[in-house]
């Protein structure tokens, strides 16, 4: 029964995004829109690929991200005008970054990792910020805008028909989900489970966790710089925010509200945030602080998010 | 050579911001497992107290009451939301603290609005002593004495009263200080406030220092964690060596290379965590 329960669920979620585009104008919304929640969810899965499933607290994606837009940003700017190019160097950057940082922070565990993330995540932020000759500083990458797609025989505009970037972006996203679970479903997923559940015993098994570790935040990483490439595509621009930690905070709250232990919990939080986001700014100045009383109510009433709830209620 | 000095001192002044926020972030951190991603907003109201109660108070008497005050404030927020979480995992804390700190940003920049405020100091305080080392103003000085009479306080606190002898016990082993008949959240709460006086006072010293905008914290927050992973966790004068420290190294990579004063700070933390992962005066196996 529950088998069955996770199929239909995979269904509905399919159906729901590729018809997104004809029903969203419907309900009063909009196609950037969609475009804008599949790129976060991407963001946030790929958080909640090392949150959820390996149990390791990182506050610093938003660097990985942000490097993935500014890698895609820059590439088709200066050196080649296509998207491709443009998101395979952005992808590059973001996951070599990660690799890099990787080895200095799988020792700490808990807090003192988050920590961690933090900090060095804010040094992309400041490099962003000061390298004002490549970067442009505070006002970021703009005159630049992403190229319509060759395949040879024709070409995909994705510039200038919001339903074709939509659809582009939901393949990227469809590629990157579908990998995610077939690692998650293979030993290897299996073994980062076991760590999360009870990493000692997991030692004890013979299981280099620390290596393991690594392996699942490079992997996070990676597909939270597809998620940053995608976002440089969707607004034609990059700047230091996207680099920020507070950015960071946004997919982490993503994860939770929509439920962290579910594949796709993440997916549902994103919508839900990104949704009343755009409410809320469109209605008051203050939105800050809704965003903030949001994330203190969530916490306080609603930690184990939506698809948590939901379990629990089929459960009893 | 005075410009090596310059540094040195801007250095050891803004070292000195970054020990008073991460003293305060630390004593919370090892008592109660909670990142307190608010300490910089905390910063901030204890600046715009300061701001406001000046006419009334005096410079004297908004130093005295501000800090108290944000403390109070401190102590019921720890009360009301923080202490549910306890027990929980630290994801949780975190993200609360960091809602917290976007209410508490937003909240400034509507009470007292978005420009940033003049200093407002004793004129007898803003001129310099000497002629020759025109950056010894007597505010700079000031700020740096008091700065190390509230580090004094603070030692004497830890290690001469029940409070302090508590919270210490408590940082080891919480668990047995709380069968050995105290009462934890009474006490986690009070160590709450006294991290949150910290920064109240950090706060009210930038007012004639950094002058205050809203996200005034924000610049401050980054650097203090970098102090405590530095210093390493579970040990205070850690954290205080640690900030000074990273202060005085980002004022003289300032003279030769501008641009690299905030990378050195993350250079010296890689090197930290790649050298000695629990920091410089951290404990063995703490996390």
């Amino acid at each position: 029964m529950p088998k069955f329960d996770k199929r239909a669920g995979n269904v509905l979620v399919w159906v729901l995004l590729l018809s997104a585009p004809y029903w969203m104008p419907a309900v009063g919304s909009y196609v950037e829109l969609g475009s804008h929640v599949v790129v976060f969810a991407l963001a946030a899965m790929a958080l909640n690929f090392l949150l959820g499933y390996t149990g390791v607290l990182s506050f610093g994606h938003a660097a990985y991200f942000g490097l993935g837009a500014y890698g895609t940003a820059l590439t088709i700017k200066y050196l080649v005008p296509s998207t491709p190019v443009g998101m395979l160097v952005g992808i590059l950057l973001g996951t070599a970054a990660a690799a890099v940082i990787g080895p200095l922070i799988v020792r700490l565990r808990g807090v003192y990792f988050a920590m961690c993330t933090i900090a060095f995540g804010q040094v992309f932020y400041y490099i962003g910020f000061q390298w004002f000759s490549l970067t442009g500083g505070d006002d970021g990458v703009s005159a630049w805008h992403r190229m319509p797609l060759d395949l040879g025989f024709t070409s995909i505009d994705i510039l200038n028909n919001p339903k074709a970037f939509y659809y582009f972006v939901l393949f990227v996203f469809a590629i990157c989900v579908g990998l995610m679970a077939f690692l998650l479903r293979s030993p290897f997923g299996r073994t980062l489970i076991a760590i999360r559940e009870n990493e000692r015993r997991a030692r004890f098994l013979g299981i280099p966790v620390d290596r393991h570790i690594w392996m699942s935040w490079v992997i996070s990483c990676f597909f939270v710089s597809v998620a940053g490439t995608l976002f440089a595509l969707m607004n034609n621009f990059v700047d230091p925010r996207a680099l920020r930690w507070d950015q960071s905070g946004t997919f982490v709250i993503m994860a939770v509200l929509g439920g962290m232990r579910s594949f796709w919990g993440p997916l549902i939080g994103s919508a839900i945030y990104l949704v009343l986001q755009d409410y809320i700014s469109s209605h008051t100045e203050n939105w800050m602080s809704f965003i903030g009383l949001f994330f203190v109510l969530i916490v306080l009433f609603f930690p184990r998010g939506v698809l948590g709830l939901v379990r629990r209620k089929v459960v009893t | 050579m005075t410009l090596l000095l310059f540094n040195v001192f801007n250095g050891l002044i803004i070292g000195a911001f970054y020990a008073l926020m991460a003293l305060g972030l630390s004593l919370i951190l090892n008592l109660s497992g909670v990142i307190n991603f608010a300490h910089g907003g905390f910063l901030a109201i204890g600046g715009y107290l300061a701001y406001t109660l000046i006419p009334y108070l005096g410079f004297w008497g908004a130093l005295v009451a501000s800090p108290f005050l944000v403390a109070c404030i401190g102590i019921a927020v720890e009360r009301v939301l923080i202490r549910p979480l306890y027990g929980r995992d630290p994801l949780y804390s975190l993200l609360l603290t960091f809602g917290l700190a976007f209410m508490i940003e937003d909240g400034t920049r509507f009470i007292w609005g978005a420009q940033s405020l003049p200093y407002l100091i004793p004129n007898w305080l803003a001129a310099p002593l000497s002629s020759e080392y025109f950056f010894l103003t007597g505010y700079r000085v000031f700020m740096i004495v008091l700065v190390a009479i509230a580090v004094l306080g603070l030692f004497l606190i830890l290690n001469y009263t029940r409070l302090g002898l508590r919270i210490r016990a408590g940082t080891l082993d919480l668990e047995t200080v709380s069968v050995l008949g105290v009462n934890v959240r009474v006490l986690r709460n009070l160590n709450f406030g006294l991290g949150i006086y910290l920064a109240g006072l950090a706060g009210v010293l930038a007012v004639g220092m950094l002058g205050l905008e809203p996200n005034v914290g924000d610049n401050l927050i980054m650097p203090s964690f970098i102090a405590i992973i530095v210093g390493g966790l579970g040990s205070l004068p850690g954290t205080l060596i640690g900030g000074l420290l990273i202060g005085v190294a980002s004022g003289v990579t300032s003279v030769y290379f501008p641009s690299a004063s905030e990378a050195v700070m993350y250079v010296m933390m890689a090197a930290v965590l790649i050298v000695r992962p629990r920091g410089l005066f951290g404990e063995e196996g703490r996390f």
